[in-house]
């Protein structure tokens, strides 16, 4: 068998048998999830309900707020800004006694600050309301007609169409882009730190226990630095494998004990009512249309990508790393110093790819997705826009192009530097020493 | 003639590590590669290995010239600055090192298993490096050099952080494993160790070569004509024609002295047995190579001291 795979196998199976990355690899999407649930769940908990004292003497509001999961209103005349409290009302609502021509504002008094749901809630049920009952007494309507045709207009939306789409009759939602976009993107600046930095680890190791030059009297330095490079990308796609199969599990089993048929019963009750049945069919409405445009999305084109650029910046960034961590030795501080000017572009291009999702057409984002420093990065945030489209074919095989040609860049100049990296022992080596480590034969 | 080097220069920016060394290794027998420290040796040692490439000259290996890919499976190098991976089990490590000689699995297997037994290393196999001693870890490092029978063997200090006993045992792998055949370059600055196995030598200093010789050869030529006499008692008289005293032990005694050019030992016995003194030895002082070394290194001022041990 070849060199190079007994050490890619070596440097594959060392790591895949440590305990440490059985269970992270098990664990991450475990918290992962975890974390997502209890935060979501202590969101919904700690919206309170604020129950509120409304004292209308001109009759404004017509007793006609309604309440709902965040406030419950009521109407009273005999509570005021000093006993409130005492008749267990969390805030007072004081409505202008001069009458609704007056330009008065309402008053919302309260011991402690509502929060902020709650504050709005009151605003938007207050304004609803004074508009209805203005609507209704000026124009005499009925107020069942008012709130009917608002809830038509309400349901009535504006799509955002890619002119390529209309002829498909198809809608697009850029936020789902946006949100495919930035996790594949931040997805990859984070799998190129965790596995370059294992990579620079590894050799530093090899370093250390002084093995280096044992190994490459046996095979070349090129080999050593390949086998733990591809070695090491590999254990990150079985990672990325596991995570995704388990993710998949989870995803599968949550919607498993949420029965489709359940949804659907809700949706198609009859005249659900607008206190308790709009909500539910909001969220509804929401996972509904989130499925559409999750399936607008060019999956194959996307995935496809992630996956290029995922080892395109791998292998780019896995030889910047290695070849810091041959030169330097034990020392922490010599890693830090030595290794900022290769974290730094990933870092730019994360701050890049913030603005990119925002505007994935703007000519920074367009160059930064070309140059392989900052491509694997910010073009995976523009991908999900469409191709071609946002992004348009030759961008996209420049970007590609580069990227290889970058990487074979990088390991050629890395693998020069490495070589003697390795054997060196004592201080570490400035920029200038490592360039002309390159130079030399 | 297994190993040739033939005018090897290497520069590092600021200096010439070597500069023009040639000679050439015997098939068989035990070579010494000495000098002191910073002398050149690891980077002459590693142009042998095709780890780096020598600026000019060439490495000739079994007549021809040395070809990394190939011949390195004929090669086993322990290097100075040497090491294991700490938490790879022992067995597999042995292996892995193994094959990456070019060896194949079954055969690596087998070999790695036939030194753990002979070394009684047996119940290491699924220990990790870092649960052994220094000694042990030494020995382990010395198998997988030795392991794939290599017929050049290259052992930099092989005995340095080895106990008596540890190192014993090493050196009567070396010397078994150059009776089967197998060609060793032993490079030290440790001296007594060199008189001990070497057959030939080879010094070098500030990166040229200043001596080469079998041990014998280096010795005759260096020696200064002393000689030690042993008397049941001192004699009265030490002046005498043809020779010089140069030290005295008054409480064994015993003189050592230099016999002048153009005369012979004789001279010295004559003239004290007729001075009727009890003669009880007489002894040829050769030097010892430690002393030749000093000599040399320092008549050619090196960069820094060398390393002495008492013989």
């Amino acid at each position: 068998m070849n060199k190079i795979l007994i050490i890619i196998k070596r440097e594959y199976l060392s790591r895949v048998r440590k305990k440490s990355f059985i269970l992270s690899t098990i664990l991450t999407p475990l918290v992962l999830v975890a974390m997502i649930a209890t935060t979501t769940y202590f969101t919904v908990r700690n919206i309170r309900n604020e129950k509120i004292a409304v004292v209308d003497p001109a009759g404004m509001l017509q007793q006609k707020l309604t309440s709902g999961k965040k406030v419950t209103y009521t109407f009273t005349t005999d509570a005021d800004t000093s006993n409130f409290t005492d008749k267990g009302f969390s805030a007072l609502l004081l409505a202008p006694g001069a009458g609704i021509n007056h330009g008065n504002d309402f008053q919302l008094v309260s011991e402690s600050s509502l929060s902020r749901f709650a504050h709005d809630q009151v605003g938007n049920d207050v304004g609803r309301a004074l508009e209805n009952n203005m609507i209704s007494r000026e124009l005499k309507v009925d107020p069942a007609r008012i709130d009917s045709i608002k809830k038509i207009a309400a349901g009535i939306k504006v799509q955002q169409v890619k002119k390529s789409d209309v002829a498909s009759g198809g809608s697009s939602s850029f936020s789902v882009q946006m949100g495919i976009g930035y996790f594949t993107a931040f997805l990859i600046y984070l799998l190129l730190f965790i596995y370059g930095m294992m990579v620079m680890r590894g050799v530093m190791e090899e370093k250390t226990n002084r093995i280096a030059e044992v190994i490459v009297s046996s095979v070349r330095p090129f080999e050593l630095m390949m086998g733990k490079i591809i070695g090491i990308g590999a254990v990150g796609i079985t990672q990325f494998l596991i995570w995704i199969v388990l993710l998949t599990g989870i995803g599968m089993a949550l919607t498993g004990a949420a029965s489709p048929d359940v949804l659907e019963g809700v949706k198609n009750a009859p005249g659900a009512t607008p206190g308790l049945g709009a909500p539910n069919a909001d969220s509804l409405e929401m996972v509904n249309s989130l499925t559409r445009s999750m399936a607008t999305v060019n999956w194959p084109v996307v995935i496809g990508c992630f996956l290029f650029y995922f080892l395109g910046g791998y292998l780019f960034y896995a030889a910047l790393f290695a070849a810091v961590g041959s030169a330097v030795n034990e020392d922490p501080q010599d890693v830090q110093s030595l290794t900022l000017p290769i974290t730094l572009p990933i870092v730019i291009g994360i701050i890049i790819m913030v603005n990119s999702i925002n505007d994935p057409n703007s000519a920074m984002a367009t160059w930064a997705s070309i140059i392989p420093f900052t491509s694997p990065i910010v073009m995976m945030s523009r991908v999900p826009f469409g191709v071609p489209g946002t992004v348009p074919i030759w961008e996209l095989a420049l970007s590609m192009i580069l990227l290889a040609a970058g990487f074979l860049f990088t390991t050629w100049l890395c693998a020069r530097i490495y070589r003697t990296g390795i054997l060196m022992y004592g201080k570490k080596p400035t920029w200038k020493e490592m360039m002309k480590w390159v130079g030399r034969a | 003639m297994l190993l040739e080097l033939r005018h090897l220069k290497k520069h590092y920016a600021t200096q010439k590590a070597v500069d023009d060394i040639s000679f050439s290794v015997q098939k068989g027998g035990i070579f010494g590669l000495l000098g002191p420290n910073g002398a050149g040796k690891t980077t002459l040692i590693r142009m042998i290995t095709g780890i780096i490439l020598p600026d000019e000259g060439s490495v000739i290996f079994d007549g021809r010239p040395f070809d990394p890919a190939k011949d390195i499976a004929q090669i086993g190098y322990m290097p100075e600055e040497r090491g294991l991976y700490k938490k790879m089990k022992i067995g597999e490590q042995a292996v892995y090192l193994a094959r990456l000689r070019g060896l194949g699995r079954d055969e690596a297997y087998r070999l790695t298993r036939e030194w753990f037994t002979r070394l009684e290393m047996q119940s290491w196999w699924n220990k990790k490096v870092e649960d052994l001693s220094k000694g042990m870890s030494q020995k382990l490092q010395f198998v997988t050099t030795v392991l794939h029978r290599p017929r050049l063997i290259i052992l930099d200090e092989p005995f340095s952080g080895l106990d008596p006993v540890n190192a014993n045992v090493i050196k009567e792998e070396i010397f078994r494993l150059a009776q089967e055949g197998s060609t060793i370059i032993f490079s030290t600055h440790r001296m007594e160790q060199v008189e001990e196995i070497c057959d030939h030598i080879v010094l070098v200093n500030k990166g040229q070569k200043i001596l080469d010789g079998s041990v014998r050869e280096v010795k005759q030529y260096y020696k200064e004509h002393l000689y030690r006499v042993g008397f049941e008692r001192m004699p009265a008289v030490l002046e005498g024609p043809g020779f010089a005293v140069v030290g005295a032990d008054t409480k064994s005694p015993t003189l050592t002295v230099r016999i002048d050019d153009g005369f012979t030992p004789n001279a010295v016995l004559q003239f004290f047995i007729s001075q009727g003194a009890e003669l009880r030895s007489f002894n040829e002082q050769l030097p010892t190579l430690n002393e030749i070394f000093i000599r040399l290194v320092e008549g050619t001022s090196p960069a820094r001291s060398f390393q002495t041990f008492t013989v």
